[in-house]
């Protein structure tokens, strides 16, 4: 399937958020994961399924200071 | 001298300067001028994880989130629903509520908009977030934050990166003394004399970035604005002379010659 992965077409055969996480080789910690608007806590990242045309967000910290 | 400890929604903060990770040459740099600064606090940015290169560090790595309160904040934000949205990925992200609140209005001055500012304070406050606006040296507003619900208020000293120093330190002084919130200027040091000024009119702490990152010599600077920052405070508490016209000799005229 084809989800919309950090504003970028992505294909991926994984079932859910933490399966994709894993193909990334992104750990869990020290980031927040967001599918389609919604904020998916880090317990229930095993658990939450993707579908095509899914939008994910996945973000972590970088340098910056204000703006 | 005594324990002179700041404490907020009972976080107790080791040093009374915070520092900016935005700027710096790599992250190697960071670390070491944040290790100079001496300071405890640091303030990142929420970003997008880079999917295409993996390979690339992550800054977590060498600012140790055990060592060091990370403070995100939610720069780059221009509405209310924006910064939100921000505040709310990094609390799950991070390992605390705290979010340096900022709202922007406009590209060219970087000031806030203050409208927005006190909305998306008023939410996160209710949602637990321990929340530091960043705002226009405006007495006003910074009262309407507090009764928001805001931890402490972030006045700047001057623009995001202009290093013009504390340009209004007169509303900075009625900011404080309305203020039963902690007062950290944000925005504006240049140099470390900038930090001492800020310290010395009373504020709680300044959150530096720009001044340090963008010294000639990153890791001297941060040393500099440790003392800087020191220094102000002491200052402060000591209760410095009041300004005179005229002389007032400091030496004895008993014993003289004539």
């Amino acid at each position: 399937m084809i989800i919309k992965l950090n504003g970028q077409d992505y294909k991926t055969e994984k079932q859910t958020l933490s399966e994709l996480l894993s193909e990334l080789a992104i750990l869990p910690e020290h980031v927040a994961v967001e599918l389609n608007l919604r904020i998916i806590k880090r317990a229930d990242l095993p658990t939450q399924t993707l579908k095509e045309g899914d939008t994910v967000e996945i973000i972590n910290f970088v340098g910056g200071g204000n703006y | 001298m005594q324990e002179d400890k700041l404490i907020i929604k009972g976080i107790e903060f080791k040093s009374r300067l915070w520092i900016g990770t935005g700027k710096y040459k790599d992250f190697d740099e960071t670390a070491k001028a944040v290790e100079a600064s001496g300071s405890d606090v640091v303030t990142v940015a929420v970003r997008r994880v880079n999917i295409t290169d993996r390979k690339s560090p992550n800054l977590l790595d060498y600012i140790d989130p055990k060592k060091y309160k990370i403070l995100p904040n939610t720069a780059g934000c221009y509405t209310v629903e924006d910064a939100l949205r921000y505040s709310r990925l990094a609390r799950e992200a991070g390992v605390s509520d705290m979010i340096k609140l900022e709202v922007i209005g406009d590209d060219k001055t970087l000031f806030p908009d203050n409208i927005g500012l006190l909305k998306a304070t008023e939410i996160l406050a209710k949602e637990g977030f321990i929340v530091f606006p960043y705002t226009n040296d405006d007495p006003i507003i910074a009262k309407r934050l507090e009764d928001a619900g805001a931890a402490a208020v972030m006045p700047l000293g001057a623009p995001i990166g202009s290093g013009l120093g504390i340009r209004n330190p007169y509303n900075i002084k009625i900011i404080l003394e309305a203020a039963k919130v902690p007062i950290i200027v944000d925005a504006g040091v240049g140099t470390a004399s900038d930090a001492t000024v800020a310290m010395e009119l009373g504020c709680d702490a300044v959150l530096i970035n720009t001044a340090i990152a963008g010294a000639k010599d990153p890791i001297s600077m941060a040393k500099a604005m440790k003392y800087a920052v020191i220094a102000g405070r002491l200052a402060f508490k000591a209760g410095r002379i009041p300004k005179k016209l005229y002389a007032t000799a400091s030496s004895p005229l008993e014993g003289m010659l004539i």
